[in-house]
């Protein structure tokens, strides 16, 4: 292939550890969205970049979250929006926080998505709570005259960020569930394919879980198209310090390289990570 | 009343700007913590760990969180000595850091030759010796078990060294055997000892493993009282857990002459920056006292 018709944008600015302040807190689905005045964070925002919370007293190690939207909030000026799923003693934690409760954010982490250089066809793959940082990009990419289409999948109903957000941000929508509670019953990796087709994508971002971002990366690979995938990996420092959330890639040099999941990505080009290697 | 000049630190013979340094593979590449502040405000930049040849690191997952610690076996993944000082080095001292590059090594031979490398390259402005990485075996290092393989380690380094380049031996929390340890490797020519690194331990899958953070904080304060007792010329640089500016303040009062932050970073990055600003401010204070 040719150079690639993705880049990154240019002059990054540093992120910030700021204590932040939740604002506000709302229950939708099986999610809490919590809104957190962040300050210096919401200007620094690109879409695929995350911000780490410290959870508790004693735990030592991040926890992750993608940023989903930014806004202003009376009062507040701009403000951060994040997606918790409770799955764990520290995911639990943050739902149960009382508005006014502080917490120190950093943020925003990590490489974001790349953008397309021309005004192409892009198809957006989200699932669950992932599917977060897509709403801003599908934004970013319409200002750039891309055609925008989303795939927001998950286990049932209760799992998918809003599809009628979604039906804002693109032109078209497919919704995926394994139970079929709404849209196809299947997985990311049963659509992918005939998505991409009927959209002649030039580019497809992905975020979820490795078995369907490798779905995803495939797909791409076979129809033509380039993708961007955001992975998820366990992480204890979240800032690039501790060398303990390695993910196999390729170099650019062709050489296999583990790159840290926090701060080289967690958007990877499809193409250079070894799938089958991803810790799952 | 005079104005105090900057609370200067002598270590090993380097002069520092303050007692605060980062411990090895905490601090990323530097570049990750650079961007919470100038890496010129520490007392020194402690690399992590570096190798002869690179390593990729081990298996996932490489650190757990547990209670008050984490139990952490990356492989001490690094770029090998010949990039890192090509690329690495470089960049750091740009920033203004006061660089102390940590070697691992699996033989006396890769030691020696570490060493080597380390001292044509300018700006190096010590060495230090990780003698304690708590699954060396299990990750091909030189085991360091008894003093003597210790001090082995640290005569190879120093023979190769030119001088001018002091060398600190990393040792392990181990409260029975550190006095012990320290003296042996003072002998051999170490310019200051680092108390404190991560215990053995194991991962829940029971891959050998070390324990940080502040679950061992109050071994480190132990092991550097006894070697303070024992030995009263060693210098002594505390390690294991220190999170905050009174967590640093006991280290030194119980006869540390500098401090290394390093799980506490993994938390906040922010955090080794603002423990010097707080010591400074200490040190800014005794000053005005001695001097009024
Ligand atoms: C870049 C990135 C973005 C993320 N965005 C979101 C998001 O928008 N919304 C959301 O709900 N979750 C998100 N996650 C996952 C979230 O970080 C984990 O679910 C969370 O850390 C689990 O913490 P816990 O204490 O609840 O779970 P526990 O299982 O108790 O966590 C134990 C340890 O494992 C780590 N851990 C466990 N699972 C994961 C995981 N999947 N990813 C990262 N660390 C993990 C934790 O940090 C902690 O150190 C994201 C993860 C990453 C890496
Ligand atoms: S989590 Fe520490 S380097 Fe990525």
């Amino acid at each position: 292939m040719t150079t690639a018709p993705v880049v990154q944008a240019a002059g990054r600015l540093a992120p910030l550890h700021v204590r932040g302040e939740l604002l506000a807190a709302r229950r939708v689905g099986a999610y809490h969205h919590l809104t957190l005045a962040a300050p210096g964070i919401p200007a620094r925002f690109r879409p695929g970049t995350f911000v780490a919370l410290s959870v508790g007293e004693t735990h030592l190690a991040r926890r992750a979250f993608w940023i989903h939207q930014v806004k202003p909030m009376g009062g507040y000026g701009a403000t951060i929006q994040i997606v918790v799923a409770p799955v764990g003693v520290g995911t639990r934690w943050l739902a149960d926080l009382g508005v006014g409760a502080t917490l120190e954010v950093t943020g925003p982490l990590g490489r974001p998505f790349a953008l397309p250089k021309e005004p192409v066809s892009c198809v957006l793959i989200g699932e669950e709570y992932a599917a977060a940082p897509l709403f801003p990009l599908a934004e970013r990419l319409r200002e750039r005259g891309c055609r925008v289409s989303m795939v927001v999948a998950g286990r049932d109903e209760a799992h998918l960020l809003s599809t009628l957000e979604a039906k804002r941000s693109a032109r078209s929508v497919t919704v995926v569930t394994r139970d079929g509670s709404i849209g196809h019953k299947g997985e990311v990796a049963d659509v992918v394919a005939d998505v991409l087709r009927r959209e002649e994508a030039a580019v497809v971002y992905g975020v979820g879980t490795v078995p369907s971002l490798h779905a995803v990366a495939a797909a791409a690979e076979e129809h033509g198209a380039w993708s961007q995938t955001a992975i998820e990996q366990p992480l204890t420092c979240a800032t690039g310090l501790c060398h303990g959330c390695a993910v196999p890639v390729v170099g650019e040099d062709g050489a296999p390289r583990l790159a840290r999941a926090c701060a080289d990505g967690p958007v990877f080009r499809g193409d250079r990570v070894r799938w089958n290697e991803v810790a799952t | 009343m005079t104005v105090a000049g900057p609370p200067n630190v002598e270590l090993a013979g380097l002069t520092l700007v303050g007692p605060v340094l980062t411990a090895a593979g905490c601090g990323g590449t530097g570049r990750e913590l650079a961007a919470y502040g100038p890496l010129d405000r520490l007392g020194a930049f402690v690399t992590r760990s570096i190798s002869l040849n690179a390593r990729p690191g081990g298996a996932l997952p490489r650190i757990v969180e547990t209670p008050s610690g984490l139990v952490h076996a990356t492989g001490l993944p690094n770029p090998g000595i010949d990039q890192f000082l090509a690329t690495e080095l470089p960049w750091l001292l740009q920033e203004g850091a006061r660089v102390i590059v940590s070697i691992v090594g699996s033989s006396l031979g890769e030691y020696a030759e570490l060493a080597r490398r380390l001292g044509r390259a300018p700006g190096v402005s010590a060495i230090e010796v990780n003698l304690s990485s708590p699954d060396a075996m299990g990750s091909g290092f030189f085991d360091v078990r008894e003093p003597f393989h210790a001090a082995g380690a640290v005569s190879a380094v120093q023979r190769d060294l030119p001088r001018g380049v002091p060398v600190l031996a990393k040792l392990r929390p181990d409260v029975l055997r550190v006095v012990e340890t320290a003296r042996t490797v003072l002998d051999a020519g170490a310019a200051a000892v680092v108390v404190g690194n991560a215990l053995p331990a194991a991962l829940p899958d029971g891959r050998p493993a070390g324990l940080s953070g502040p679950a061992v904080r109050p071994l480190s304060l132990r092991c550097v009282t006894e070697v303070r007792g024992a030995l009263p010329d060693a210098q002594i640089v505390g390690a294991g857990g220190i999170s905050t500016t009174d967590d640093a303040r006991s280290f030194l009062a119980a006869g540390a002459v500098a401090v290394q932050i390093g799980t506490a970073l993994l938390h906040d990055p922010t955090s080794a920056a603002r423990i010097a600003a707080e010591l400074a401010v200490d040190a800014a204070h005794d000053q005005e006292r001695i001097s009024s």
